[in-house]
Formats: structure tokens, C-alpha cells, sequence
């Protein structure tokens, strides 16, 4: 942040204008998802040959806009049956982790809320408390489909949790660090640096765990329409509908961004030892081409095109076929990929872990 | 060995890849959307839309209350009433077709030995409250004027065979 922007902001006391930054994220945080609702209608349009919303403004770029009023007009029905507390409670606890998370992502070297040195403890707890959200929601509803679903979430998070876990305990390995900011600083160097490549394992398993995490297709027996209507929320409506569908897609976001700290480099541009030096001292051209959030940004968007190039390409697992993957695949490869990095650390082995 | 084979091919993902190779061509392809207000899909012909009764060039109705369409129409959804003319001739004096029962399959077209009742390229219309989908002689005649020229065109052109 420039000198300027710190004089100006000098005389706010800290608490207020922190609050008042989180405020202003919470409202981009909540326009990107909304938008991102929009991406997944265009890009799942475009893929299956056809063109999407397009009515609602100029490209139907106000569609998620109009979305959005329609569901805070319509009721919210409370079932007889449901608890009415916990029914109204569910959607805050899958929201509110959702966006709780994004405290510690660092965006570029300076710009963050807070670096705390547990970061990617805090990251892991807040994801698994979103899980709560759907077996409340589940539970709550009083409904066989929802109960139903929210079982079938329970398990499915405590499969995939530990593969995500184990995914992230060869990342702080490299790094030595828990501190998000650290462990993308470890990440230096190059393209070839960015621990995608000495973590190929890894990463592919995080990928697919955080599909899985946020029960997006293929892993979203949570939801699945065919067999158990919608799933956890098949009895909510209106705004309580609404705010599972954007804890839905933040959590498809803070994944997104999360792959791209901990196996992308964050925030580190990729011409980083490949341009020479005297291109990032070009005036103007040299900050595109050198590292800051905008390449943080990039990253996340490409890791969110994924999600939904992967619900336009893959038919839904079987419940059992996700139990085998979880327990059976991935939980190996990962124990074994972080036995090897061990070995590869004790060596010290060029270029990566020297 | 194809155990081994089948975890080579497995663990790089390879048939997932495809799968994402072909959805990505998807992406970027010409877009088969046809965006219907605006723009419309070809017809042929020999589309058949909203029933029509055709009139000679004098103004006489084509109709001469045979009643083969009655009989041939699988729905049931044609309704005739004859009375002879002061000139001696067979008419109708009811001729209803009722749009919900209609199938729209064509039969009353191939059997009427007049060309008298024609299906239209018409297929743009809606009713607001019931028994509006009833079909009156007066009706059919109407929309066989209104579009008497395209349905004479359709019927002398190759497609149908004349």
C-alpha cells in the first residue's frame, strides 16, 4: 500500500478501518461469487454448444443480478417438522467459514488482512467447520432426502479431508512453514520452483479433494439430483436456499485461491526467471509482467474455469466409487508421495529442496 | 500386465483428459443456439402448423363436406356438418378443428381430394382461455386467405412432389 493511502488513512483508529476493509471484501467477495454463478452458466452453455443467459443485460450480465432479487422475494418456507433454529442456523455456519477463510489469504507480498503463522491451520479448521453448515442443514430440514444427503456429506468430507490434509503436510514439509506468505515466498525462483512440479502428486490430489470438499461434480452425491432430489437443502428456499448457493461457490473461490498459493506460486509472476531481469523495470509493462496480486487473481480464475470444466466433463461417481477413490487411491498416493519427499529433502535434492 | 497397464493408464489421468480435451473443443466452437425471437430455424415446405380451409381464386370455398378428413384424423379432433346448397352442391356448415385434440400429423391434408384443408407454416399462436381452441369454419377460411399465397407457393413447390 502507498505512503499516500497510510497518511490518508493515519487517523482511523485501526479496529474501524480494518472492519471497514473487510466490509468492502466481503461485498467484492460476494459480487465475485455471484458472478462466478454466472461463469458457470456461460462456460457449461458454451460447452455443451450452446450460448448461456444472455437476455438479462448486454451479454446477460445482469443476470445474477436478477437472480439474486428473485430469491430475496420469495418465501422462506420453514417445514412444520424442521427445527426452527438450527433451519435457520445452517446457512450462516456454511457461509460464514466460507468467508471467515479469506483472513489469512495473502494476496500479494504486503497485501493481506493479517499473516498469523498458523495460517494454514486456520485454513484447514474453517474449511471442515463449512461441512456443519450441510449436516445441520441436513439434519435440521427433518427430511429424508436432506438427512440422506447430509450423511452422505459427512462421509464424503471425512474421506477426502484426510487426503487434503496429508496434501498439505507435504506442502509445509518444502516449505518449512505454515505461514501462507512463507510458503509461497519458499516458492521462488522460477516456473519449475512452484512446488506443482516437485508435488505433481500432491497437487493433483489437493485438485481433486477440493472438488470433493466443496461436493461439486463429479463428487456431488450431496446434491444428487437424481436420486435424492437436491439433497441437504432440497427443503430450503428463498434467501436460506440462496446463501448455500454462495457458501457454495466461496468455497469453490477459496479452493480455487488456495491451489494457486500453495502449488502456483501465489502471487509470484511465471516470467520469474525465464524474462530477464531488465523487463520488470520496464515503467508499466514491468509491473504486469512482475509479481502481484493481478497473478494471484489469474491463477485462482484458471483454478475456478477448472471446477466448472470438470462439472462440464465428468458424470457423477457412484457413493461407493468416491469412498474407493478417497480411501483407497488417494490416501496411499499421498503417504507415499510424502515418504519419498522426505527422502527427497534428507538428500537435499537439486534444484528444489537444496 | 494389462493390470499394470491399467494403472499406468489410470494414475496420469489420461481418459479424464480426453474427456476434458473434447469439452474444451466444445468451448471454443461455433455455437449451434438459435436465438428465437430474433432469429428463426428454416421450415421446409411441407410444415405443418395451424390448419387452414383454402378458397378458389373466385372467392368458392374448396371444401365439398366429404368428411375424409373426419374419418381419416386419428385424434378425433374434426368436427363436420353438410346441408346441400340452393345450387344443388354439397357444403359444410360446420367444419371445427379442435387444437388440443390435433396431432398435427398431416392426414387430413393427404386425404382431402380437394386441397381444401392445409396445414400452414403458421405454428406462432396461443390461447388465452378455453375455448379458443376450437377452430371455426369461418376461422379456417380466414387464416387460408390471409395466407393463401405462401400456401399455394409450398404446395407447387418440389417438396411435395407435384
Amino acid at each position: 500500500m502507498t505512503e499516500w493511502w497510510l497518511n490518508f488513512t493515519s487517523p482511523i483508529p485501526p479496529v474501524l478501518l480494518t472492519t471497514a476493509y473487510i466490509f468492502v471484501f466481503m461485498l467484492v467477495i460476494v459480487g465475485c461469487v455471484a458472478y462466478v454463478t454466472l461463469a458457470e452458466r456461460k462456460v457449461l452453455g458454451f460447452m455443451q454448444v450452446r450460448i448461456g443467459p444472455n437476455r438479462v443485460g448486454p451479454r446477460g450480465l445482469g443476470q445474477p443480478v436478477a437472480d439474486a432479487f428473485k430469491l430475496m422475494f420469495k418465501e422462506m418456507v420453514l417445514p412444520r417438522d424442521a427445527d426452527r433454529f438450527l433451519f435457520r442456523l445452517a446457512p450462516l455456519l456454511s457461509m460464514t467459514p466460507a468467508l471467515a477463510a479469506w483472513a489469512v489469504i495473502p494476496f500479494s507480498e504486503h497485501l493481506n488482512f493479517t499473516e498469523i503463522n498458523a495460517g494454514l491451520l486456520y485454513i484447514l479448521a474453517m474449511t471442515s467447520l463449512g461441512v456443519y453448515g450441510v449436516i445441520v442443514a441436513g439434519w435440521a430440514s427433518n427430511s429424508k432426502y436432506a438427512l440422506l444427503g447430509s450423511l452422505r456429506a459427512a462421509a464424503q468430507i471425512v474421506a477426502y479431508e484426510i487426503a487434503m490434509g496429508f496434501a498439505l503436510v507435504g506442502v509445509v514439509m518444502a516449505s518449512g512453514s505454515l505461514s501462507l506468505g512463507d510458503i509461497v515466498r519458499a516458492q521462488q525462483g522460477s516456473v519449475l520452483h512452484w512446488y506443482w512440479l516437485p508435488l505433481l502428486p500432491l497437487f493433483l490430489t489437493y485438485l481433486i479433494a477440493g472438488v470433493a470438499e466443496t461436493n461439486r461434480a463429479p463428487f456431488d452425491v450431496v446434491e444428487g439430483e437424481s436420486e435424492i432430489v437436491a439433497g441437504f437443502h432440497v427443503e430450503y428456499s428463498g434467501m436460506g436456499f440462496a446463501i448455500f448457493f454462495l457458501a457454495e461457490y466461496a468455497n469453490i473461490i477459496l479452493i480455487s485461491a488456495l491451489t494457486a498459493l500453495l502449488f502456483l506460486g501465489g502471487w509470484l509472476s511465471p516470467l520469474e526467471g525465464l524474462a530477464p531481469m531488465q523487463a520488470f523495470h520496464v515503467p508499466y509493462l514491468g509491473v504486469i509482467l512482475g509479481s502481484g496480486a493481478h497473478w494471484f487473481v489469474a491463477k485462482t480464475c484458471f483454478f475456478i474455469f477448472c471446477f466448472l470444466w470438470f462439472r462440464a466433463t465428468f458424470p457423477r461417481y457412484r457413493y461407493d466409487q468416491i469412498m474407493r477413490l478417497g480411501w483407497k487411491v488417494l490416501l496411499p498416493v499421498t503417504l507415499i508421495w510424502i515418504f519419498v519427499e522426505g527422502i527427497l529433502l534428507y538428500v537435499e535434492f537439486p534444484p528444489w529442496f537444496d | 500386465m494389462s493390470r499394470i497397464k491399467n494403472l499406468i493408464r489410470s494414475f496420469t489421468l489420461l481418459e479424464l483428459l480426453k474427456g476434458m480435451r473434447l469439452t474444451g473443443r466444445r468451448f471454443v466452437s461455433r455455437k449451434s443456439t438459435v436465438q428465437y425471437p430474433e432469429e428463426k430455424t428454416p421450415q421446409s415446405p411441407r410444415f405443418r402448423g395451424l390448419h387452414a380451409l383454402r378458397q378458389y381464386p373466385g372467392g368458392e370455398e374448396r371444401c365439398i363436406g366429404c368428411k375424409l378428413c373426419e374419418a381419416v384424423c386419428p385424434a378425433l379432433a374434426i368436427t363436420i356438418d353438410t346441408e346441400e346448397r340452393e345450387d344443388g352442391s354439397r357444403r359444410t356448415t360446420r367444419y371445427d378443428i379442435d387444437l388440443f385434440k390435433c396431432v398435427y400429423c398431416g392426414f387430413c391434408e393427404e386425404a382431402c381430394p380437394v386441397d381444401a384443408i392445409v396445414e400452414t407454416r403458421v405454428y406462432e399462436y396461443a390461447f388465452l382461455e378455453r375455448g379458443e381452441q376450437i377452430m371455426t369454419k369461418e376461422m379456417l377460411l380466414e387464416v387460408g386467405r390471409k395466407h393463401e399465397d405462401q400456401i399455394a407457393a409450398d404446395r407447387s413447390s418440389k417438396a411435395f412432389g407435384y
